[in-house]
This record gives C-alpha cells, sequence and structure tokens, in this order.
C-alpha cells in the first residue's frame, strides 16, 4: 500500500518543474558574450572530459549551434544530461575565470544545454560512425560510462551492443536524477544519439540470467564492465524491512516516471545519509508534498559529504538537518507492519577516522524517538562484488571496486575493460562519461594495436602547450 | 563649476554639444525637445530640394550585445518642404534664442541656388549655415553632398557662392571619403569658410542577410551602398581633426563629428582641436537625455582637472600628435603583469604568442600556470595590456636605458647609410 501526496497532481508538478529553466536567446548570447575566451582555459581543465569549453562558447556567440553542440558531444557523449546534472559549481563554473573577476562565474552549464538543446530538438546527427572494422565489443550497462564507450567504439567502427537490465536505456541519468534536474527524455535521447551510430541496445536483459558471460565473451572481442553499483546498503537496525521504508534509487527511480499518483509520500518523512543523492531525496519529498521532511546525519554538517549549493537547495525547501543523530531502530505503529517512528541517538564526534572524517560514537542514554511515517536510506550503493566473481581474473580493490589501467582501463582480465561508478566507487556521470571514452581508446590499442585520442582524452601538458603555439 | 560656453566662429552656445544634421533635427518640436534637454546646439537636417526617400534606410553593426556598434543609412536631405522648414526654423531661433541653430544645406551646383538658399536662411535669423559637402548616397550619384567635397576647386568654389550672399558664419562640412582631408578642409579655407566640420559619414556596405543573402539595409531586394557613423567611427574621425587642427593653413574652428557618445568621446575632440562637437548616433540610440551626462561630466572633469574654461582644453593635445619620423627611438616600455590581479585567462599569453613576439610565455608555479613576462624579449607593444581583462593587472612600465630621445629624423640625418626603412 503506497501513502497518497495531500498535494494536488498539479501542485506536483509544479513543483517538478526545473529548477534552471533553458536560456532564452538573449540570455544565451549575453552570457557567451561574457565569456573571456581563455587559452588553455580552467573551465576545460576542470572538466573531467575536457570540454573545449571556451571554443563551445564562442561557437553560441557566433550563431554556430550545430558546430557548438559537437564541440561538447565530441568529448562528452552524455554532454546534454551533464549540462543539466554536472556539479559546475564545483567543475567547471567553480574554476571560471569570472569568478576572480567578477564574483559571477559564466553559466557553463546553461550555455551547454542552450546548444545541445540545438540539435536535439532538431535530431541532427552529428558524427558518423566509422567504417566496420570487424571487431565486435560488448558493453554492460547502459548508463554514462556505457553510452560513452559504445559512441566512441561505433565512431571507430565497432560492433556494438549495450546490454542492461532495465527497460530504458541511460542508467542512472534515466534512473536516478532528480527530476526537477533532467527528466528521462534527456538522457534515453542521448542514447537514441548512440542508436543512430548503429549501437544495438538489449535492454531487459540481465547479465547471468538472460545472457551469461561466456556467451558475451564469445560474441565480442572486448567487453566494458560498466555496470555502476549495487543496491542501496542496509542500516542493519530492527525494522529496516517494514512497510514505508525505501532505498534512496527505487523512491528516486518511482518518481522518475512522473506517475504521481503511485509514487509512495509520508506526511513526515526521515531520510537517513546526508550525501547528493539523500538531498534529492529530501528535497523531492518535499516536492511531492512531506509536510516535515528531517535529514538524518550520524556526523555534523561539516563532514556532510552533499555539495554546499545541494545542502542549500534542501535549506531552501525547509528540510529539517538532524546533525549527529543516528538511527537505531524503524518502529512499526499498532498494526505492526507499518512505519510509525525512528529511533535514534545522539553522537559525539572524535578523532579522524580513515576516512579523514571526525568518527562518530553514540551517546549512551540519547536514544529519542521520532513519529515518522516514511523512512527513506540513502547510505549510498553497495559494491557488486559477487557479480565481478563470476569474470575469471578480474581483481577488486579493497573497497571492491574493480581494479583497472587507468589510461586503458583494462582490467587484469585482458578482454575486460571497465569504467564509471564501478571502478571509481561512485561519483559523477561527467566521471563515468570520460572513462568510457578512455575505455573505448584503450579497447581500440588493444584490439589493433593503433593509438586513438579523442577530444579531451587529456589535458595538453605544458610543453605541448608551449609547441602548438610555436608551430 | 566650469564654463561650457563656447563661441564657435561668432556663434554662442551654451556648451559645445549640437544635434548634427540628421533625422534627431529633422523638425523644429525635435529640435525644441533637444534644446529643453539640454543641447547647447543643433545643425538642422540639410535643407534643399525636397527628395523621395527609400524604405528601409539604416543598418547596423553591432559588437557582441552591444547594438550598433556601427549605423549606417542610406537617408537622404529632409524630405519637408522648404517654407516649413523656414517657418519651423524661425519659430524655433525667436523661442530658443540662447542656443545655437545652424542650418545645413545641400542644393544643386548653381551659383542663383546657394545664393538663393543661403538668403532665405539668413532672413530665418538662424546662427549660421553648414554646407553639407559630405553626405557620399544618394545625394553624390545627383553631384551633390560627397561629390562636392571630393574637388577641392568645388568646396572652394561653392564656399565662395555662399559667402556671397550672406554675412552668417559658414561652417563647411567635409566628407571623410577622401585620400588626405588636407586639400578640401584647405580649400574651404580658401573659400572663406568660418569653420569645418567633420566627419560626415563613411562609404560602406554594412552586411549581409545571411539566410536571404540580400545586403542591409534591403531596400526590395536591393541594397546600396551608405553612409557609415556610430562608435566604431570616432578613430577615424579624431585623425581627421586632429590633422587639420595641427595644419598651419587651417586656422578656423572646428566642430568634430563621429562616433561620439559620452563626455569622454567629447573630450577627446576638444583636446585634439574641436571646439564644438556633433552627435547623431548616440541621440539615435538613446535619445536627446544623453546630453545630460555629457554636460555633468564634462563639467566634473574640467573641474577635477583645474580648468575654468572648456575652451582651456581645445587643442590641447594636439601638439602631442606628430609624424611617425618625429617619435623618439629609445623610448622603452615593458609589460608587467600583477600575478595578484591575474585571473589567469592567459588571453596574453596567447595574444602575444600568436599575434605579437612571443614574450609571454607561460610558466609552471607551484602547480599552476601563469603567465610571465620575458623583459629582454618584450617590445612594449601594448597588445597584451590591450586584451587582459582584469583592470590594472598589467601595466606598461617605461625602462628605457636613459640615454637622450633620437627620432628617425635625426638618425636618418646623422647616418643616413645605416637606414634602409624598417
Amino acid at each position: 500500500m503506497s501513502q497518497k501526496s495531500p498535494i494536488t497532481t498539479q501542485e506536483i508538478e509544479h513543483n517538478f518543474r526545473e529548477i534552471a529553466p533553458p536560456l532564452t536567446e538573449a540570455e544565451a548570447i549575453f552570457e557567451a558574450n561574457r565569456c573571456v575566451y581563455c587559452f588553455d582555459a580552467p573551465c576545460t581543465r576542470a572538466c573531467p572530459t575536457h570540454i573545449d569549453v571556451p571554443a563551445f562558447i564562442k561557437k553560441i556567440a557566433s550563431g554556430n549551434l550545430l558546430g557548438s553542440a559537437r564541440v561538447i558531444f565530441d568529448a562528452n557523449p552524455i554532454g546534454a544530461t551533464c549540462a543539466r546534472v554536472c556539479p559546475v559549481e564545483a567543475l567547471c563554473e567553480g574554476a571560471c575565470v569570472e569568478n576572480v573577476l567578477m564574483d559571477k562565474p559564466i553559466e557553463i552549464g546553461r550555455l551547454q544545454r542552450y546548444a545541445t538543446d540545438y540539435v536535439m530538438e532538431r535530431g541532427r546527427d552529428l558524427f558518423k560512425a566509422g567504417e566496420p572494422n570487424g571487431k565486435s565489443a560488448g558493453i554492460i550497462g547502459c548508463g554514462p560510462a556505457g553510452i560513452s564507450c559504445a559512441t566512441y567504439l561505433a565512431r571507430l567502427g565497432y560492433d556494438v551492443t549495450i546490454y542492461d537490465r532495465k527497460p530504458l536505456a541511460g542508467g542512472l541519468n534515466t534512473y536516478g536524477m532528480a527530476e526537477y534536474k533532467m527528466t528521462q527524455k534527456v538522457s534515453t535521447e542521448e542514447a537514441a544519439m548512440a542508436e543512430h551510430l548503429g549501437v544495438k541496445f538489449k535492454l531487459n536483459t540481465e547479465i547471468g540470467t538472460d545472457i551469461s558471460l561466456s556467451d558475451l565473451e564469445s560474441h565480442h572481442d572486448a567487453i566494458f564492465l560498466g555496470t555502476g553499483l549495487g543496491a542501496t546498503g542496509r542500516l542493519n537496525i530492527p525494522g529496516e524491512d517494514l512497510q514505508g521504508v525505501y532505498d534512496a534509487l527505487d523512491f528516486i527511480e518511482k518518481i522518475k516516471a512522473r506517475d504521481w499518483a503511485n509514487v509512495p509520500i509520508g506526511r513526515t518523512v526521515a531520510v537517513i545519509g546526508a550525501g547528493n543523492t539523500a538531498i534529492d531525496a529530501v528535497t523531492q519529498a518535499r516536492r511531492l508534498g512531506a509536510e516535515r521532511v528531517l535529514m538524518i546525519y550520524r556526523r555534523s554538517q561539516k563532514e556532510m559529504p552533499a555539495y554546499e549549493y545541494e545542502y542549500e537547495l534542501a535549506k531552501k525547501d525547509a528540510v529539517e538537518f538532524w546533525w549527529q543523530t543516528a538511527p537505531v531502530e524503524i518502529m512499526a505503529g499498532e498494526d505492526g507492519s507499518r512505519v510509525a517512528a525512528l529511533r535514534c541517538v545522539r553522537m559525539e564526534l572524535g578523532e579522524p577516522d580513515s576516512s579523514g572524517r571526525r568518527s562518530a560514537q553514540a551517546i549512551a542514554g540519547s536514544e529519542f524517538d521520532i513519529p515518522v511515517d516514511m523512512v527513506i536510506k540513502a547510505l549510498g550503493q553497495q559494491k557488486m562484488r559477487e557479480f565481478f566473481g563470476n569474470v575469471a581474473g578480474l581483481k577488486l580493490d579493497n573497497s571492491g571496486r574493480v581494479i583497472v589501467n587507468r589510461e586503458t582501463m583494462q582490467t587484469d582480465n585482458p578482454k575486460y575493460f571497465a569504467g564509471g561508478d564501478c571502478v571509481n566507487g561512485g561519483r559523477e556521470a561527467v566521471d563515468a562519461s570520460q572513462a568510457g571514452k578512455l575505455a573505448a581508446m584503450g579497447i581500440h590499442k588493444a584490439l589493433t594495436g593503433e593509438q586513438v585520442e579523442f577530444a579531451g582524452a587529456r589535458i595538453p601538458l605544458l610543453e605541448e602547450t608551449q609547441d602548438i603555439k610555436s608551430h | 563649476m566650469a564654463d561650457l560656453s563656447v563661441n564657435f566662429a561668432g556663434i554662442k552656445s551654451p556648451n559645445p554639444f549640437w544635434l548634427a544634421s540628421a533625422p534627431p533635427t529633422n523638425m523644429g518640436s525635435m529640435v525644441e525637445r533637444a534644446f529643453d534637454a539640454g543641447w547647447g546646439g543643433a545643425v538642422w537636417k540639410t535643407l534643399g530640394e525636397p527628395i523621395v526617400n527609400v524604405c528601409s534606410r539604416l543598418a547596423s553593426i553591432d559588437m557582441g550585445p552591444q547594438r550598433m556598434m556601427g549605423l549606417n543609412n542610406i537617408e537622404l536631405i529632409t524630405d519637408r518642404p522648404l517654407d516649413v522648414n523656414l517657418r519651423e526654423i524661425r519659430e524655433c531661433k525667436r523661442k530658443y534664442p540662447k542656443n545655437a541653430l545652424i542650418i545645413s544645406l545641400m542644393v544643386e551646383s548653381k551659383r542663383e541656388a546657394w545664393h538663393e538658399i543661403a538668403k532665405k536662411v539668413e532672413d530665418t535669423g538662424a546662427d549660421g549655415v553648414e554646407l553639407n559637402f559630405g553626405c557620399p548616397h544618394g545625394m553624390s550619384e545627383r553631384g551633390m553632398g560627397a561629390a562636392m567635397g571630393q574637388v577641392p576647386d568645388y568646396t572652394c568654389m561653392v564656399t565662395e557662392w555662399v559667402k556671397e550672399a550672406t554675412k552668417l558664419p559658414v561652417i563647411v562640412k567635409l566628407t571623410p571619403n577622401v585620400t588626405s582631408i588636407l586639400p578640401p578642409g584647405r580649400a574651404a579655407v580658401k573659400g572663406g569658410a568660418d569653420a569645418l566640420s567633420l566627419i560626415n559619414t563613411i562609404n560602406s556596405m554594412m552586411g549581409v542577410d545571411l539566410e536571404t543573402m540580400i545586403p542591409h539595409p534591403n531596400v526590395n531586394g536591393m541594397a546600396a551602398h551608405g553612409g557609415y557613423c556610430g562608435p566604431a567611427v570616432k578613430p577615424i574621425a579624431l585623425n581627421m581633426v586632429s590633422e587639420l587642427a595641427r595644419d598651419p593653413e587651417v586656422n578656423i574652428p572646428i566642430s568634430g563629428i563621429g562616433g561620439i557618445s559620452t563626455w569622454r568621446d567629447a573630450a577627446e575632440f576638444l583636446l585634439l582641436g574641436a571646439t564644438t562637437v556633433q552627435v547623431c548616433t548616440a541621440v539615435m540610440h538613446y535619445g536627446y537625455r544623453i546630453v545630460e551626462d555629457m554636460i555633468d561630466g564634462l563639467s566634473n572633469y574640467l573641474d577635477e582637472k583645474g580648468f575654468a574654461s572648456v575652451g582651456d582644453i581645445i587643442g590641447m593635445s594636439t601638439r602631442r600628435v606628430t609624424d611617425w619620423g618625429n617619435l623618439d627611438l629609445h623610448y622603452k616600455t615593458v609589460a608587467r603583469i600583477d600575478h595578484s590581479l591575474c585571473i589567469q585567462c592567459n588571453l596574453c599569453h596567447i595574444a602575444c604568442e600568436d599575434g605579437a613576439h612571443q614574450c609571454v610565455p607561460l610558466v609552471e608555479i607551484n602547480g599552476k600556470r601563469w603567465p610571465v613576462v620575458d623583459e629582454q624579449e618584450c617590445v612594449g607593444c601594448n597588445l597584451c595590456y590591450l586584451v587582459c581583462p582584469s583592470p590594472g593587472c598589467i601595466s606598461m612600465v617605461r625602462l628605457d636605458d636613459g640615454s637622450q630621445p633620437l627620432t628617425w629624423r635625426e638618425m636618418t640625418s646623422r647616418q643616413p647609410e645605416t637606414m634602409t626603412g624598417d
């Protein structure tokens, strides 16, 4: 039984309108002209995919939107997604020289959206598939890493198939982004761009169930693992399986369909955790009509993993922050099956632990109960150790991350390459996109011996920067 | 507050800010509103045989989000009956006796025609006439406007005709569409002109609509060259004004025209020898109201510099303009970059690298790349200083060896055999 929102569908739709609407033509031209067109630009360096930001912005200023979008997608096949969900304050816009000069960076993210919208609205193809080279690649996982790797391999002439257990392409871009930042249309259309390059999509396909790894190995010359991470971690406290307890990612996935009548929402919602996914959960719970939303975190605001501007967003949404508070039990109501309260304990902070953050210790006897009717766990995702155990020779680090060569993304099984969250432990979509690009270059090198370099594969060294200039 | 009033060839004006002969001075009601806004004078839209205009008439060039860096027009002289204009001029002068009211004239190249119109204008009580020898489009095809100004003999002749017919001060408005501004300027002086005004608009083709491939401004699928004005033409006008201002043969007042939008622009024209300035494009862009800051800004500037009167600065910088051969070859500056103000856009580096002398390399300091000037190689060209977006970050520092100034002229007169002209 799902709980119903106290507000109307119209109100919910209004609450889920885009928080960063598209720039108008006048805004885009003004903003593009504000860019000083840095050489060896800090924004480009800060972008994990090293998009040539000044180049695409000047193309907007010159009215060459097709060329602008090509610059973006050339370095980042999920450039439209990143335009909406990238933590630009921490990346390109955070590095913008206009922060120093004007205390106001160029709105790079929104300009990127302006250019990418232009081609996506018109369905323009920006790249051509390479001449078939007779090689085949299988990609496990249709998230940002997989789409990126597939796109570059298709441009090189590979026969590429992507496998994903979900019905829609895009991975977390499709199922895990806060709805007010981005709708599913953006990431599914990016997948369609890959499809236009000849990439084949086998969706609703679970590896090991619908098709075996050995089948994949016999079909493909190389396999890219872009699986992402597994299920949300468990609290390991009593009451975790009561009705009304949700994983943050499941909760967000339900929102993504915009089928508001079937999205569960309580009146008082406790979200456990303080990462960016926890912020997505609290802000969306408020937008769905929850009257009170509490963010429960065992450490203090200082240790909070969420970005500062995400925290600001939650504050604006009137979320209550319960710092140095840890859940010890989720308690059922009289029916014995549904959540009615969260029992918490106050925490005190000690010396920094292995993560560098101060360790949190429960204060004896400080238990207290908060009446809640919904609990959302945003504890970070677990690693897929079991799945990777099925790949012969694959090595994982102590945290369960797949070990790869950082330049080629090749694993210890030479047929397998990997990138994205399963390698980095969970970072941004843009990081996954870059990993997919490097893996495509690595696969090509391994299978043909040829070293190609896609746009933004790396930052040129100082000597190269100088050389470019003097020739 | 400094005295802004000027006496321009006998024409008194409460300030040096005049409206140029153009759409903003098309009729009495407009000129009166302009005087109410604070304009010291106005040059009435050129009188002559009424014409028929085309549609459209204007086109502009933008610079990023800045509209109308340059404007061009293919509009002709007044399209209103002469008697209506004369009546309104008389009325306007009666209502605004303290403002300068100058009437621009252009008629066919016949002595009687010029005599007749000059007399009619004198009869209105206007303060002076301006002979339009500059209009570069339309009228010039009919032997008028720039067709006069481009032939010094004609300039002299028609000036003489007008001087024969009227006691009013005669201003000759020159066209910039000549190889050198000196011959027509001197010809006007020879013909008896009391003053010069310049520049009129520059021959121009504003651009092409990339969708239709029809140039601007579009007149039923066709276009013709027009007269270019606005901020973009200011340097051309300043050059021509200063050339005439420092010419010993030209000893008459100059009214500076060309891209003046602010008091700063006006002050530059005054410093280079103009006694009044005329404004058009900036008013067409923002309205008569802009004169308020022109007056206020110029007045504050004069006060801060300690000048009692605007007359004190007229021509003050003219002596600072010379021929290249008189410039000091020993004067040496280099660029200095203040890293505390550097935003690391590296425009100085790339500009010097690709556009100058490869002397602002990027140097890795504490893990960051900073532009650093190689002072041994720096030629002091100013380019990095010009492109730097951070105020005060790059300065040009004097760094010569203390030797006496030496010009190219002096050098070649001493050692002619060593100079090959580079």
